[in-house]
């Protein structure tokens, strides 16, 4: 029981870096990105492939980073410069990653046992090395996603992120103060893919492989837990966008983990990802007219 | 000054809705000058502004700014010497900031958006006297979301970002249509005293022929893509609203 918390738990912690991503471009940018499910599995391939050839755990972090960021400013191009629709745009990208994908990483990509990874490598060892893997995992996962957190909700407050807030908000303001409202979207569709990415680096670590349809469903995953989040904590303006999609993220893991539980077989997953992200849009009032009138 | 140049637009080329507004437009504002400009609905206005802005593309002409073409320039470039009101006082500020940080960004206009922090600590006590001066007692709101204030006072806060840093131009896109009469009256008046506290050249489109005999320094009407009426200096002064009126009935006959 305590051991199934603890790596809902952790799931939560690293699927949110997910919800990051979604909650910049969905809530923040109002661009409907479906990227997500391509970039994601991006991260897990790349990272796969790296790790099997002996790369430094840590240095697959940062090129996770670079790939996903690379994929968003894909579709910003797509959308920005070639007068494509945000929702066609992202599923272009999408579609190309999914052959990319399976050229990097073939459909399965499994990481040895032997394979160091950044939940049993230095320095980490050093510091929690007393800990069984599961504890382990959720302290590296826990550090991550704080750390994250932190430089997002720092970068809100500069002046670049106040920008990228107001593009989402009202594009007519952005073009008075003399910006390019165009190139502010395409650094929100960078920073949000680059999370999206490292979620998928992170979850390879973790499971130790890489599979070309672990994609499927997350933008789906993402704008649930975005949604729960900002739903629940709608009328606390003390708690953070940031915060509140973390905790989304959690629930909404909690949810999959009772039902898988209850005795559901693993292959209804996302059946019920898909009836679950029906049930929060109802119960939220939403129902969707947001992510279709983009 | 500002100079329209044979400004031809056209909307819908080549379909069965073609529509040419503008086949030979010039016109010359000088430095300095308050334009109103009225006319019925479709007499091309908006579409005048739409142009000086680069908002819309124009099929021949050109638009220049102290004798230098600005034709070329997209509209956030040209946006760096103009500032815009809307008639809708939500397109002139972020909803969902507050009304420190929509100040703040207003106050960036024209310096670099980069990682620094937002909100510059120092200019608050400016700000405060800035929104104080509007007389709305708007001063203690500053942390409080654009959103959740009314029309008129976004409006008000809309004219003060739009006119907070430098700039030559003021265009006013019938920016006070919206707003009740009472709060209308407040932001035209607000919009000549920051007019002639920063000696700006101003242009603004209006439905309101009080407001355009009463303010400004010069007064056109729009016809069907042309100027059908354009007095300025000791005319303009001596124009009344009944005299405006007529012509502009006359006019809307047709």
């Amino acid at each position: 029981m305590l051991d199934s918390i603890i790596s809902t738990l952790t799931q939560g912690f690293i699927y949110a870096l997910i919800s990051f991503g979604v909650y910049i471009t969905y809530s923040i940018l109002d661009f409907p990105d479906l990227t997500t499910d391509g970039s994601f599995p991006l991260g897990a391939a790349v990272t796969a492939v790296l790790l099997t050839n002996g790369c430094n755990p840590y240095l697959t972090l940062l090129v996770a980073i670079a790939v996903g960021a690379l994929a968003g400013l894909i579709t910003g191009l797509i959308h920005v410069k070639l007068h494509v629709r945000d929702l066609l745009a992202g599923i272009i990208t999408m579609t190309a990653l999914f052959s990319i994908n399976l050229q990097i990483g073939g459909s399965n990509l499994v990481v040895e046992r032997a394979t160091a990874t950044i939940f049993n490598a230095e320095p980490i060892m050093t510091l929690f090395g007393g800990m069984s893997l599961l504890y382990r995992k959720l302290i590296v996962s826990f550090i991550l996603i704080v750390v994250v957190k932190i430089i997002l909700d720092l970068y809100f407050k500069t002046k670049s992120g106040l920008l990228l807030r107001a593009v989402g908000d009202n594009q007519t303001l952005v073009t008075a103060l003399a910006k390019d409202k165009g190139n502010m979207k395409i650094l929100g569709l960078v920073i949000a893919n680059a999370l999206v990415a490292l979620a998928g680096c992170i979850v390879c670590h973790e499971q130790r492989s890489f599979s070309a349809t672990m994609g499927t469903g997350q933008v789906v995953f993402g704008l649930a837990t975005v949604i729960i989040g900002i739903t629940l904590f709608r009328r606390m303006s003390f708690v953070k966008g940031t915060t509140a999609v973390v905790i989304g993220s959690i629930l909404y893991k909690a949810c999959i983990t009772v039902a898988l539980a209850a005795g559901l077989p693993a292959n209804l997953l996302k059946l019920i990802t898909a009836l679950l992200f029906l049930l929060v849009l109802v119960l939220s009032g939403r129902k969707g007219e947001e992510i279709i009138h983009a | 000054m500002l100079e329209l140049r044979n400004i031809r637009k056209v909307y819908n080329a080549g379909s069965i809705t073609e529509l040419k507004l503008f086949d030979d437009f010039s016109l010359t504002v000088d430095d300095g000058e308050f334009v109103s400009v009225i006319g019925s609905n479709g007499s091309g206005k908006t579409s005048l502004l739409n142009i000086i802005c680069g908002s819309i593309p124009i099929e021949s002409g050109d638009v220049l700014v102290g004798g230098e073409s600005i034709a070329k320039e997209k509209d956030f470039v040209r946006c760096r010497r103009i500032g815009r009101v809307y008639q809708n006082p939500s397109l002139g500020t972020s909803p969902n900031l507050t009304m420190l940080e929509n100040l703040s960004l207003a106050d960036n206009k024209g310096k670099s958006f980069g990682l620094r922090f937002g909100i510059n600590k120092k200019r608050i006590d400016y700000y405060t006297e800035q929104l104080a001066s509007l007389g709305l007692g708007l001063e203690d709101k500053l942390n409080v979301k654009m959103g959740a204030l009314s029309g008129g006072q976004r409006q008000a806060v809309a004219l003060l970002m739009a006119t907070m840093t430098p700039l030559e131009f003021l265009i006013l896109d019938e920016h006070t249509a919206a707003l009740d009469p009472k709060t209308a009256e407040v932001i035209m008046q607000l919009t000549d005293r920051v007019v002639r506290e920063k000696g700006l050249t101003a242009i603004m489109v209006t439905h309101n022929l009080r407001y355009a005999v009463e303010y400004g320094t010069r007064l056109i009407m729009m016809d069907k893509g042309s100027i059908a009426f354009d007095k300025r200096g000791a005319e303009k002064a001596a124009l009344t609203t009944d005299e405006v009126l007529a012509k502009f009935n006359t006019l809307s006959i047709e």
